[in-house]
């Protein structure tokens, strides 16, 4: 089988190291071969953060190249738009309509891309639009905006529903099993 | 068979609970840190922050001479402050085993330099061991300490950022349980005065030619046939972007590289058309390869010395096949920034407000050369802060009252305390700030000697900072709280007025490891003006559209910076507006 690339992109502190656990635990359940890079360290004081997924029969570089990506998830407009060359021609981008503004534009050394959300779709044909940040707050929990989203590739990507529901087991502490359960069921449906 | 998806600092660390290590010591640095925080997990091994890499390899020396299987990793960088006693006991040579993992961070990711730490190795005469994956790095845990005992030298493990920080598959196998090796005391091996190193420096010669034999036979290096045009001998990760890149090429895949097999390279060169040096960073291989009278068809000269690889660059490079690439959209940097409530953010606020000229060291607070705090002047490395303010006092006397040394505490019982010594005894008259945020921030809030708490959360004896610098001489020595933006201005006015040296302990911990206390600030727009003057703390929470300053509710720390820098008293806790 071909090789599946996701990158998962986001702001440091928005939960992409979790959605890409449960991703890599879905893969596995297929008995691919898995590999999952990420940068840690000063990118993480809220500065920009990129995890990226490669999963198939036997996966070497654990990079994802510009264009290579099947599936962006990105869980800002910007880093979405920041990382949009990433993905093939083909791909699916699924995107958190949240803006989560950059110091440079905090400062006015920089403006946010109004129509980021408008370059994404004209660019990245598939593409899926939530505002997770809403849906969170309907389900009382600002922290489940990365499961939301992670319902929302569950439904774009081949793999079956219920390896995914086993993977939030497998890998949410139990206390916030069921709110994780209705945040990925909400990202599904959306 | 049981596997796991491990990173390689995660494998390292099961590689050391595998191959009986018994010891293991570390200082926290980016890519490493998460190798001991691992170990901890296994109950076996006595694992423990050092207050920097010398005294960790120092331990770790000790361990194995005192007959346990020893681990020490560290950064790249950390290597540095490692070398005096890595290069002596490669002389001595060990009892138990001992692997030095050196992580090094091609790309800079999180370092202020992406030296190729695979010249250590070369300059010391130990073994080198490049894993390419979880698996290799786990296994190659054995391998090193297996080298290290039967050639009775040090090996360097290592690795790079996307081998520490990447994960894959690994089978995991039990302990093998070691009994310590017999310790006989051996001074004329362990005890490195000029008539015994003279002898051990012959030995050392003898273990470096059975080495190198051993390079030529392990199956640590091996060749992968394929089509026979274009060979490529490649190490580490670089491995893994040509299987992908050139799915096709003969590989002379090299896991054992110092020394290197320049009989067997020599030998895959001769069946090969083409020969190419794939290598991140230095030309480490290829100008051994080349110095061996061996014809290398491509390698730097094709390949950047600068950063990291990947797959698309080998390809390009070798084959002249550009990736077709769609252009990357204009987006604004994001930068990562001070967090809320950070107990740095008014340190540099304040500094800027006086216009300190200010030497800074490693840790989080060198994003306070960011804009809009930017007032750092100078970053070097760990420790460097003090005795660069000494240097800058030295050479300009008239500024001597304006320059003030920012330092962590972590950083501080690093490599800051031979400074901050060196400036009472030469007579520097600076003022150094101790940025006392009760952890090591950076790397993801590790303990350390000033803590109280050991590697393994238990309670540990905890330095004194205040008494230990009245103890080097230093009589002004004063706490302030860094929220409390009026004593921190009046403590940097009247410390750097004095012509002595002085300490200012900005103590609060780390936003991320308390609770806040105070309720969230918000902005009465009636009243704000819209002069900006918050802005200039540069808090992510604050933002500033029609004229007005707004704070996100649902980020807030309630730092109350903003309220004491509003001059119209726009700003106010949550509850009262």
């Amino acid at each position: 089988m071909k090789t599946i690339s996701v990158l998962l992109a986001g702001v440091g502190g928005q939960g992409t190291v979790l959605a890409s656990r449960i991703l890599t635990h879905v893969a596995l359940r297929q008995g691919h071969d898995v590999k999952v890079t990420e940068i840690h360290g000063m990118a993480q004081r809220g500065g920009s953060v990129v995890t990226q997924v490669r999963m198939g029969e036997k996966v070497y570089s654990p990079l994802i190249e510009t264009g290579q990506a099947d599936y962006i998830v990105a869980f800002e407009q910007l880093e979405g738009l920041r990382w949009l060359h990433y993905l093939t021609d083909k791909g699916t981008m699924i995107v958190n309509r949240q803006r989560i503004n950059p110091m440079t534009v905090l400062t006015g050394a920089a403006v946010y891309p109004h129509d980021a959300l408008t370059q994404i779709r004209v660019h990245a044909p598939r593409t899926v639009q939530l505002d997770g940040l809403a849906m969170a707050k309907q389900l009382g929990n600002l922290r489940v905006i990365n499961v939301i989203l992670l319902g929302a590739l569950a439904k774009q990507m081949d793999f079956p529903k219920e390896d995914w529901l086993a993977a939030l087991e497998a890998t949410v502490p139990p206390p916030f099993l069921e709110l994780n359960r209705q945040a990925f069921q909400a990202g599904y449906a959306a | 068979m049981t596997k796991a998806l491990l990173t390689g600092n995660e494998a390292i660390a099961r590689g050391a609970y595998e191959y009986g290590v018994a010891v293991a010591a570390a200082y926290p640095g980016t890519p490493s840190t998460e190798i001991l925080e691992n170990i901890v997990k296994y109950k076996e091994i006595l694992a423990q922050w050092s207050p920097n890499e010398k005294v960790a390899l120092e331990v770790a020396i000790g361990a194995s001479i005192g007959g346990a299987r020893a681990l020490c990793a560290m950064k790249h960088v950390g290597v540095n402050v490692a070398a005096d006693p890595l290069f002596t006991f490669t002389y001595t040579g060990v009892n138990g085993g001992l692997v030095l993992v050196s992580a090094d961070d091609p790309g800079m990711h999180s370092s202020q330099n992406e030296q190729d730490n695979r010249t250590y190795a070369r300059f010391a005469k130990i073994g080198l061991l490049e894993p390419s994956d979880s698996q290799e790095a786990k296994d190659m845990v054995g391998h090193a300490l297996a080298i290290s005992e039967r050639f009775d030298t040090p090996v360097m493990l290592r690795t790079t950022t996307r081998i520490s920080h990447s994960k894959s598959l690994v089978e995991l196998k039990p302990r093998q349980d070691r009994t310590l090796r017999e310790y006989k005391k051996n001074p004329r091996k362990y005890v490195a005065v000029p008539a015994n190193a003279r002898v051990r420096r012959a030995i050392k010669e003898l273990h470096w030619q059975e080495m190198l034999a051993f390079s030529e036979q392990t199956k640590l290096n091996r060749i992968e046939w394929a089509d026979r045009k274009i060979g490529i001998v490649t190490s580490g990760i670089t491995y893994q972007y040509v299987k992908e890149a050139l799915p096709n090429a003969s590989i002379l895949k090299l896991g054992f590289t110092n020394p290197l097999p320049l009989k067997k390279i020599a030998g895959f060169a001769q069946q090969v058309e083409q020969l190419w040096v794939v290598e991140e960073l230095e030309p480490f291989m290829e100008e051994q390869i080349r110095s061996a009278g061996i014809r290398v068809h491509g390698g730097k000269a094709q390949l950047t010395p600068i950063g990291e690889y990947s797959p698309s660059l080998i390809r390009q490079a070798i084959l002249g096949l550009e990736t077709k690439t769609k252009p990357s959209a204009a987006v604004p940097p994001r930068p990562p920034v001070f967090c809320p409530g950070c107990p740095h953010r008014g340190v540099f606020y304040v500094l800027r407000k006086n216009r300190k000229l200010v030497t800074g060291d490693i840790g989080c607070y060198t994003l306070g050369a960011m804009p809009p705090l930017e007032s750092l002047d100078t970053t070097i490395c760990m420790g460097a802060s003090i005795p660069a303010a000494l240097g800058m006092e030295k050479a300009r006397p008239d500024q001597a009252h304006n320059i003030v040394a920012v330092i962590g505490d972590s950083t501080f019982l690093h490599s800051g305390i031979t400074g901050l010594v060196d400036t009472v005894y030469n007579g520097g008259t600076t003022t150094i700030i101790i940025l006392d945020n009760r952890t090591t921030a950076m790397t993801g809030h590790q303990h350390h000697a000033g803590t109280g708490q050991r590697l393994q959360g238990e309670p540990a004896p905890e330095v004194d900072l205040i008494a230990l610098c009245h103890a080097v001489g230093v009589k002004r020595v004063r706490v302030v709280d860094p929220h409390d933006l009026a004593s921190l201005d009046r403590a940097i006015k009247e410390e750097t007025a004095v012509r002595e040296p002085s300490v200012i302990i900005a103590r609060r911990p780390c936003a991320l490891i308390v609770k806040p206390t105070e309720p969230r600030r918000c902005v009465n727009h009636d009243v704000c003006t819209g002069c900006r003057m918050c802005m200039g703390l540069g808090c992510p929470v604050i933002s500033f559209a029609d004229k007005k300053s707004s704070i996100d509710p649902a980020l807030c720390w309630g730092c109350r910076l903003c309220q004491q820098v509003c001059p119209f008293g726009a700003i106010g806790p949550e509850e009262v507006q």
